[in-house]
């Protein structure tokens, strides 16, 4: 006893080495409380993604009916129909259904009768533009010129709901972004971490990283007004607002996402490979290059991954610079729209609940699907190149 | 405990190697700043050539620093200055118009912790003799041989060249570092610290390398370990607080020190 401090609150005897958690209690309860934080993370990932696709659930087990003419079963005939014919008929839910008196039902049926007398003639009028082969294949319109088109018009006399436009304008804008941001960042990232001096190092690195900090709605503006017309003065292509021009506003907004994350990835390579390469004779260029940015790979690869996700998800810059017309084509110098601008700019004239509106949740949990399938698989990629680093892996 | 005293040291009883002892490395007043603090004061000392040369003192004595001078490492940091002259072959390294790069491919260079690349054994060699332009498959298959077999290295790891550098253990990592750094084939050898991080063994192994090495290489070694630089070392400088205290054949230095500080450490009862 006599080596205790006098005031410990020490049991007698090793039982005290028992108490567990109830030791440090605040301890304990903040840890709980950090865990709890992080599984609502998940949760909230999880859930959005249950709403979204619950929201486009009637559509992908073909439940909506876009056509513009429906076949109508005489009014006077409603009491032939079984009550569950009946609300399948009238494309109502059983809550509806049971909230509606006989003679409100017959008033819906005489204005589907109605309507049918009114519909059109022509043999798409009877087309569910929602199956999945008018999604994603092509198709001769009725109402436009005649030859197979993928076309992506959700108003008009024929909702047509054909996806491609849209996936090739995100492509497209995508791949301009990356293509013009991912290398500039890298390059960044390669001289502020390997090659410049501390003293330049200590305002480059903030400067771009205040890039991000601009926000997008304010990038678009200046894609729509300034990159457009310049870009078009050096280029001289015909439309004003392109593939192209979103594409590279859209890479300003991902140029600080590559460019933070690769120049931590390369930052943390051990100085001590420099060293050894540069005690070998290596240039410092070469030591970076060659050493430094094989080492960093995994690094380097998560950040590219991540500006890929950026770069998909954006909506404003292109919504604003891309031109905003669903055009089927490969070119980067005409106009397109990506899916995130289709979504922001429609959802609010949808009618709620009908088809167009479970299009844009479709096209919504396509572009989660898509970018939760880059992330994994990225995530996969940098593993297998951790591992190699590491010698681990074969 | 029985306290050290310098007649216990195994002295480095190797014969030199014939025509060894001529100057190759000669420093002239050397004085090094790290902003304000002085860590290098007026150092003088020739280093013969194929010769092994310690460089002893407690932590912070400039030792290291100075090693670093000979192959301009301390130009990567950004407030160091330095004044006087080193001189190697009768050439000023820190005149203005020396290529570092040229310089630093005739100077070997194994560092304290091993810092192998990420990369597999064979690309560990093959990276510095790429740098020297060495492109031929045949060549370069023969010098990774020749210089692992040099670092004692080879029967460890002839079947498995393609694998990564660290699966090795530490003393293989760092035996591969000194294999990497023959590979070119250097004049002149800097080890800083080459075996404080390792096993008994294979600091050992490292030390039989280091007598064999000098055959070929003129080899100057930093290290806390004074046995070690009683064991392998032809010449010992004992550094204290950035000033060079004593320079003179290890066996005078071991035996009989001319200094008092000297003596001091090398029997224990400081640093």
């Amino acid at each position: 006893m006599t080596n205790t401090p006098a005031n410990a609150k020490r049991t007698v005897g090793w039982m005290g080495i028992h108490r567990g958690h109830k030791a440090r209690p605040v301890e304990w309860l903040a840890e709980k409380f950090i865990f709890l934080v992080s599984l609502t993370a998940i949760l909230m990932v999880f859930l959005i993604f249950v709403f979204v696709a619950r929201e486009a659930l009637p559509l992908v087990l073909g439940q909506m009916n876009s056509a513009a003419a429906r076949p109508a079963i005489p009014a006077k005939d409603m009491d032939k129909l079984k009550p569950a014919e009946l609300q399948e008929y009238l494309g109502l839910t059983p809550a509806e259904f049971k909230g509606l008196d006989k003679e409100a039902l017959q008033a819906l049926m005489e204005v589907r009768e109605e309507e049918a007398k009114e519909a059109p003639k022509d043999k798409d009028a009877k087309v569910n533009t929602t199956e999945w082969k008018y999604l994603f294949g092509a198709h001769e319109w009725s109402d436009s010129r005649p030859e197979d088109r993928h076309v992506w018009q959700p108003i008009g006399r024929i909702h047509k709901y054909n996806l491609w436009p849209l996936i090739i304008g995100s492509l497209k804008t995508t791949l301009v972004a990356l293509l013009f941001s991912v290398p500039l960042a890298l390059a960044a990232a390669i001289y502020v971490s390997q090659l410049s001096s501390p003293s330049l190092k200590e305002w480059l690195k903030p400067a771009i990283e205040m890039l991000s900090g601009v926000p997008s709605v304010v990038l678009g503006f200046f894609g729509l007004i300034v990159m457009a017309t310049f870009l078009q003065s050096v280029f001289g292509y015909q439309s004003r607002l392109n593939a192209f021009v979103a594409g590279i506003a859209l890479g300003l907004a991902v140029i600080p996402v590559v460019f933070s994350i690769a120049e931590d990835a390369l930052t943390s390579v051990p100085r001590s490979y420099t060293q050894a390469a540069l005690a070998l004779g290596a240039s410092k260029w070469q030591a970076a290059w060659q050493i430094v940015l094989p080492a960093a790979a995994p690094g380097v690869f998560a950040a590219v991954v991540l500006g890929f996700g950026r770069a998909i998800g954006e909506t404003m810059v292109v919504l604003m610079a891309s031109g905003n017309a669903s055009i089927m084509s490969w070119s980067l110098f005409d106009s397109t729209r990506s899916i995130t601008a289709t979504i922001a700019a429609e959802l609010a004239e949808a009618v709620f609940g009908g088809h167009h509106y479970r299009m844009l949740f479709l096209i919504g949990a396509m572009l989660f699907i898509v970018t939760f399938l880059t992330n994994l698989a990225g995530d996969l990629i940098m593993h297998r190149l951790k591992g190699r680093l590491e010698g681990k892996a074969k | 405990m029985a306290a050290f005293s310098p007649t216990q040291v195994t002295l480095n009883t190797a014969k030199p190697t014939e025509g060894a002892g001529a100057p190759l490395i000669a420093s002239e007043g050397v004085n090094l700043h790290y902003g304000a603090t002085q860590a290098l004061k007026n150092i003088s000392l020739t280093i013969g050539e194929r010769h092994v040369t310690a460089f002893i003192g407690p932590s912070g004595c400039g030792k290291s620093t100075f090693l670093r001078c000979f192959n301009r490492m301390n130009d990567l940091i950004d407030s160091v200055r330095i004044t006087g002259s080193i001189k190697i072959g009768g050439q000023d390294i820190y005149s203005p118009d020396v290529d570092v790069i040229e310089l630093r491919k005739r100077i070997g260079m194994v560092f304290q912790r091993s810092n192998p690349f990420p990369k597999s054994i064979y690309d560990n060699i093959t990276y510095g003799l790429k740098l020297h332009g060495m492109t031929a498959k045949s060549e370069l298959d023969a010098t990774v041989e020749q210089s692992l077999r040099g670092a004692a290295l080879w029967d460890e790891v002839k079947d498995r060249l393609h694998t990564s550098a660290l699966g090795l253990s530490g003393g293989q990592q760092q035996r591969l570092c000194i294999a990497r750094a023959i590979a070119i084939k250097p004049e002149i050898l800097l080890m800083d610290e080459p075996a404080s991080a390792l096993d008994p063994i294979a600091t050992a192994k490292i030390e039989e390398l280091i007598l064999e090495l000098k055959r070929e290489f003129t080899i100057v070694i930093v290290t806390h370990n004074m046995q070690q630089a009683a064991r392998i070392s032809d010449q010992t400088a004992f550094f204290y607080l950035g000033e060079l205290i004593e320079f003179d054949t290890t066996a005078k230095i071991f035996t009989n020190p001319s200094k008092k500080q000297t003596e001091d450490y090398v029997t224990g009862r400081f640093g």
